[in-house]
């Protein structure tokens, strides 16, 4: 079974624009929708949910107020400034150590269990897919992240998958590095803006630093046609293949507001360039 | 006064609005909380003068004092520690520096260390007060970094912070504590999934808020049609041009270009303070 991450460093790229035509043109695949705090993938693919588990991601504080006497050890000893001074727990900055159950001489604390989001298992038209969703204001997306890539494993290894393809999240931070551990071929989505080349050089250096093998798709690559020399030059210096430029199209919006994929919306350059880079990937998946 | 900027989606344009919105304004202290991806400084070109390394602290083990009881690793709910009979293992990039295996210790063998997680530069440009925050490449712990940045805020300046994507952790640390958060948007399905998200974070931590449609023009209306069900203030729409794409590609804050947008950002500050002082 092989793995395949689209990530950008740079948000809106068009990452899930790219994964969900992958997913149009993947024979036997399962999607992965790694992008746990604002998932988008599944507004293409309408998943058919078939089961979903409650996350529970990290632990978090409990407070007894009746019990407590207000030595303020907690909040002394919290590095997470999660308790304030009148002995009040701060939900969105507990991050669920246990220092203050600890320390607290009474056990007015216990750390209890937190619901942080919702895994979900689904088949879509294009085959099964792993997703997730965050609940608001939550921590530990990284670990939801794994939940869903144990997931599509799974999935893959019953029905005999032979692809996974990730859509991975914006940033270079745990989330990312959740969602390219351990992959075959990390695709980068990147756009000639100075903005996105910056962010590009920093995603890279982390599929460096996990030595992850990594090809480069320049998008919209015709609005700045100087900038996308620069990627050019710079992927040829560092031995980095470009196995796709797409041009500007509003054929890409237009896709999404009608809800489908860019292979299925249109039969245009763009589409068949996609389908072009589509090839161009698996055949180094698998050759 | 601070402002911060989100929107869920990546790409929607928060740091165009956070740099124009800047340049448009006297008595500015702009900080970049995007630590993983910081693009302001594309914009502003502001020569770094001051650096500073942002260290967390993680354990370190007096092996001749630890008898290898396990009670750190035990506690410790991040799998930082591993005690095996004869030796300890320290996992620094799963350590959150909570300091509870320092507590637990029966013998006082922990004592810390610094680990350098990325580093918070300082400029100046034309008045501009700027930060932004760069987190090391293959780390994974932003929020020590957006902390760092925070503790710079100057209250009595207008401070602007530029947040990272996404609704979770480093967006929360990022917003929190701002007297109001514009949310930056684009009108397509995304966009608007998205920005549904972020509204419920953003109320959530009780923040006022509005939003700013940028590239109006592209997809469809069901953006307007939410924030008018949703009583959303829409504080302004950037129209989805060409002239507008290239100076961003460019790195050019547009504002430099069309000077007349200076006072449409000059009456959003304006318009949102007003709001703030209500």
């Amino acid at each position: 079974m092989k793995q395949v991450t689209v990530i950008s460093g740079k948000g809106g790229t068009g990452k899930t624009s790219i994964t969900a035509a992958f997913a149009s043109l993947a024979n036997n695949a399962v999607l992965a929708d790694c992008d746990v705090d604002a998932a988008d993938l599944h507004l293409i693919l309408k998943p058919r949910v078939l089961e979903s588990t409650i996350f529970h991601g990290l632990k978090i504080a409990h407070i007894n107020k009746d019990r407590c006497i207000g030595c303020k050890k907690c909040y002394e000893l919290c590095n997470f400034d999660a308790i304030d001074e009148d002995i009040n727990l701060i939900t969105e900055a507990c991050e669920g150590c246990g220092v203050c159950a600890y320390v607290c001489p009474v056990d007015a604390i216990t750390m209890v269990e937190r619901e942080s989001g919702i895994a979900y298992i689904s088949e879509t038209r294009f085959g099964p897919m792993a997703h997730a969703r965050l609940n608001t204001a939550e921590e530990a997306s990284g670990k939801l992240v794994t939940v869903v890539r144990n997931n599509a494993k799974m999935i893959a290894q019953e029905k005999k998958k032979e692809l996974i393809i990730i859509d991975g999240p914006p940033g270079i931070g745990c989330p990312v590095i959740s969602s390219l551990t351990g992959v075959d071929l990390v695709l980068i989505v990147t756009e000639p803006t100075l903005s996105a080349i910056h962010d590009f050089d920093r995603i890279l250096g982390v599929a460096h630093y996990f030595h992850l093998r990594a090809v480069v798709c320049i998008n919209k690559y015709d609005i700045n046609t100087e900038n996308t020399k620069k990627i050019e030059s710079y992927c040829n210096k560092k031995n980095i293949e470009i196995v796709g430029k797409l041009p500007y199209d509003s054929v890409v919006t237009d896709a999404m507001v009608d809800e489908k994929t860019i292979i299925e919306f249109s039969k245009g350059e763009i589409a068949e360039r996609i389908s072009k880079m589509w090839t161009k990937i698996t055949g180094k998946l698998f050759n | 006064m601070i402002i911060s900027i989100a929107s869920g989606k990546g790409g929607t344009g928060k740091t165009t609005v956070a740099t124009n919105l800047a340049l448009s304004l006297e008595g500015v202290q702009l900080i970049d909380c995007d630590v993983e991806e910081p693009n302001a400084n594309i914009f502003l070109n502001a020569p770094i003068h001051e650096r500073k390394e942002i260290s967390v602290d993680i354990p370190k083990i007096d092996k001749t004092l630890c008898d290898f009881c396990g009670k750190c690793s035990e506690f410790c709910m991040y799998n930082a520690l591993a005690v095996v009979p004869t030796d300890i293992l320290v996992f620094p990039e799963l350590c959150h520096s909570c300091g509870g295996c320092k507590l637990v210790c029966p013998w006082n063998a922990i004592s810390w260390d610094k680990r350098v997680v990325g580093l918070i530069e300082h400029g100046m440009a034309d008045g501009l007060d700027f930060y932004h925050g760069l987190l090391n490449v293959g780390e994974i712990q932003a929020i020590p970094v957006i902390k760092a940045l925070k503790r710079r805020i100057t209250r009595d300046k207008r401070v602007i912070l530029d947040a990272p994507p996404g609704t979770s952790c480093p967006v929360i640390e990022a917003v929190n504590g701002s007297d109001y958060c514009i949310l930056v948007t684009e009108p397509t399905p995304f966009g608007l999934h998205d920005l549904k998200l972020a509204v419920e974070v953003i109320r959530y931590l009780k923040i006022p808020f509005g939003v700013i449609i940028n590239r109006d023009g592209i997809g469809y209306r069901k953006v307007e049609d939410y924030c008018q069900k949703e009583k959303i203030p829409i504080l302004m729409k950037i129209p989805h041009s060409e002239k507008i794409a290239n100076l961003y590609s460019n790195g050019i804050p547009f504002v430099t270009e069309l000077p007349e947008w200076r006072q449409r950002f000059c009456d959003l500050f304006n318009k949102i303070q007003a709001e703030v002082k209500k």
